[in-house]
């Protein structure tokens, strides 16, 4: 059997371009368990507001598409805080599975609002991305996956470079490492908190128009959300390198399951990579090992 | 105003049914139950019988969460592996109906252990997410094994038949799945005044400690997967013989996290919590969908319906996790207190 290296390549390019869309959101879903020790499996269903706040801003409102963007970004801000405030603020000091579980039930409301607003068929956002396919060599790449892998690495690139050096991600890498020890330096930890989940869901909504864009929106795009698990579990929990590295490899698994196996494959061997970290290396490949001790 | 019961030893302090009281309204529980289904009507049947299946699974996956601290999101799954036995038995070798729930329990116990393994290594929220694939997983195999599950067609079940009689109808089925389910509580209780519950208390609350007092966890924790699997599996056999179809569909990842938060709303860890939790998060949307039906929408309530009962499932979670975490078994305490205590207050 031969095997066309260009289809490959192909294939491996676009599975590269879906993992920087899984790469940025693993970013989100990282930046929330670094800062604030909650899992939040209603990923998915964030990307998936910002993604319709987008629709409801450009298609609904008629806005030009780089206004409907901003106001879709401050409106994704405004939801991450006051998710912050309303359900994860009471849950401080609770078990962690607490917090895990109220986040499950913050995506069934998310589902819910969603289908309850814009009814559950599946919808298209304008086009603003360029039409014309992109040729590397003999690959033929879907110009809304290039632009989307590249919105991905500047997203992530701002965000490294925000952690890195701004105040505010210099206070969050603080509050994660010890959250005591900033609370003493006189770093607003509550503040931290609110600013982690604004973040976050600023950034999930980016993620969330680049998905829509490219395969439509509609409320069972959470399901994107499981995807994103197995990355950050792959990858690590909290750590920012995991989630780059496990979204650009589930990403590639994923095209090549679907490509040679079948679309139904692509969830099964997602999870199956999931099942092989897990028993090898249980707190993801850069997580932190926790020490435990009585 | 009831005095306080002196105990004097330590299996009197243990006993399931310790008081007087607590036996009198038990024996007028147990004979409302017998005289329910000749008073209801059938639908009311159905809902007892949809009921009483979920309080199996939900004491099942208590068993493994609340009392053990594992978190688990793939009881859906199990109960799916249940299902399948059942019809496959039925199908192919015509087994008997109460043969073939034991050989549901079974199989989903072997999946359990299976599932469990990695839980000596893997812990608290990663854990959860690898039941999440141990779901996946079985979803895949029941759309894809064909020849045996039939696929996404899925399969079909005749009704159970016990002694000769087919239970075809929620009253007959009724009296298959009330017994069933009692004896499920009734375990689920003993088994917890045994030595094995309270090492899965003890795992729960901090299992490195628990390792040091000499509790092997890895035998512990996959025995609490067995268990609770158990359930699951004899309660997806029921679910198969109740709805008579099943399909890969039938048993999503939703309904995993339908029994999380019946435990989550009844109250982690105790038996009372998985029969108010089931109960409770079977009957809203229940209820949802006749106060749906009496308010004046335009048109078409049913459209609404779905959405508003996905709502209503979330925030039924995040409210009881925010103003009641100890859950609807925690009310129920409060109350019989007051009761107690009346007329002065605690």
């Amino acid at each position: 059997m031969t095997i066309d290296w260009w289809l490959l390549f192909e294939i491996v390019l676009s599975g590269l371009g879906a993992g920087g869309l899984y790469a940025l959101t693993g970013l989100a879903f990282v930046t929330i368990y670094k800062a604030t020790r909650v899992v939040n499996i209603a990923i998915g269903e964030m990307l998936m507001v910002g993604a319709y706040l987008f629709f409801a801003f450009s298609a609904g409102l008629n806005l030009p598409v780089w206004a409907a963007i901003l106001a879709a970004l401050v409106a994704s801000g405004a939801f991450g805080a006051l998710v912050e405030r309303v359900m994860i603020r009471p849950m401080l000091g609770e078990s962690p599975i607490s917090s895990f579980m109220v986040t499950v039930g913050l995506g069934s409301i998310l589902v819910g609002i969603v289908e309850l607003v814009w009814t559950a068929d599946q919808q298209r956002l304008p086009e603003f991305f360029p039409a014309a396919p992109v040729k590397i060599g003999d690959a033929m790449l879907s110009s809304k996956v290039v632009w989307g892998f590249a919105v991905a690495v500047l997203l992530i690139g701002a965000v490294l470079l925000a952690l890195r050096f701004w105040r505010g991600g210099v206070a969050l890498r603080a509050t994660a490492s010890d959250q005591q020890a900033a609370y003493s330096m006189g770093i607003d930890v509550p503040r931290v908190f609110s600013l982690a989940w604004v973040g976050a869901a600023m950034i999930a909504c980016v993620a969330g128009i680049v998905v829509g864009s490219i395969g439509g929106i509609s409320s069972v795009m959470g399901v994107f959300g499981l995807s994103v698990l197995v990355v950050v579990i792959f990858g690590g929990l909290d750590s920012v390198l995991g989630a780059l590295v496990g979204g650009l490899v589930v990403g590639m698994v994923e095209a090549l399951a679907g490509f040679y196996l079948g679309g139904e494959y692509r969830l099964l061997a997602t999870f199956l990579l999931l099942v092989l970290v897990l028993l090898v290396r249980p707190y993801g490949l850069f997580g932190t090992h926790e020490i435990e001790r009585l | 105003m009831r005095i306080g019961t002196a105990r004097q030893t330590y299996a009197a302090d243990a006993a399931l049914f310790d008081t007087p009281t607590q036996r009198a309204w038990l024996a007028v529980l147990a004979v409302a139950l017998l005289g329910f289904p000749f008073l209801a009507s059938e639908y009311w049947l159905y809902l007892a019988c949809l009921v009483a299946i979920h309080i199996l699974s939900a004491t099942g996956l208590n068993i493994l969460t609340g009392y053990t601290g594992l978190v688990s999101l793939g009881q859906a799954a199990f109960m799916g592996v249940g299902a399948y036995t059942v019809a496959i038995l039925q199908q192919r070798w015509g087994v008997p109906s109460l043969l073939s729930l034991a050989a549901a329990g079974l199989a989903a116990l072997l999946l359990g252990l299976l599932v469990g393994l990695p839980s000596l290594r893997v812990k608290g929220l990663y854990l959860a997410i690898a039941t999440i694939a141990a779901g996946v997983l079985a979803h895949f195999a029941f759309s894809h094994f064909t020849t045996v599950t039939g696929g996404s067609a899925g399969l079909t079940v005749r009704p159970a038949s016990v002694l000769g009689i087919a239970l075809e109808d929620s009253f007959r089925f009724y009296w298959l799945v009330l017994p069933l389910t009692a004896a499920g509580l009734l375990g689920s209780a003993n088994l917890l005044r045994t030595r094995i519950g309270r090492a899965f208390i003890a795992i729960r609350d901090r299992d490195i400690s628990a390792e040091v007092l000499g509790i092997p966890l890895l035998r512990y924790k996959l025995l609490a997967f067995a268990i609770s699997s158990f359930y699951a599996g004899v309660a997806g056999g029921l679910y198969a013989f109740f709805f008579r179809a099943i399909t890969p569909e039938t048993f999503p990842l939703v309904l995993s996290i339908f029994f999380l938060a019946a435990i989550i709303v009844g109250g982690l860890g105790t038996v009372l919590g998985s029969i108010l939790g089931a109960l409770f998060m079977t009957l809203v949307p229940e209820v949802l969908k006749s106060v749906m039906g009496w308010l004046p929408l335009s048109g078409n309530a049913t459209l609404y319906l779905s959405p508003v009962r996905t709502i209503v499932f979330g925030a039924l979670i995040v409210l009881f996790l925010v103003f009641e975490p100890l859950g609807l078994a925690e009310v129920w305490r409060r109350v019989r207190r007051t009761f107690h205590l009346w007329p002065f207050r605690t």
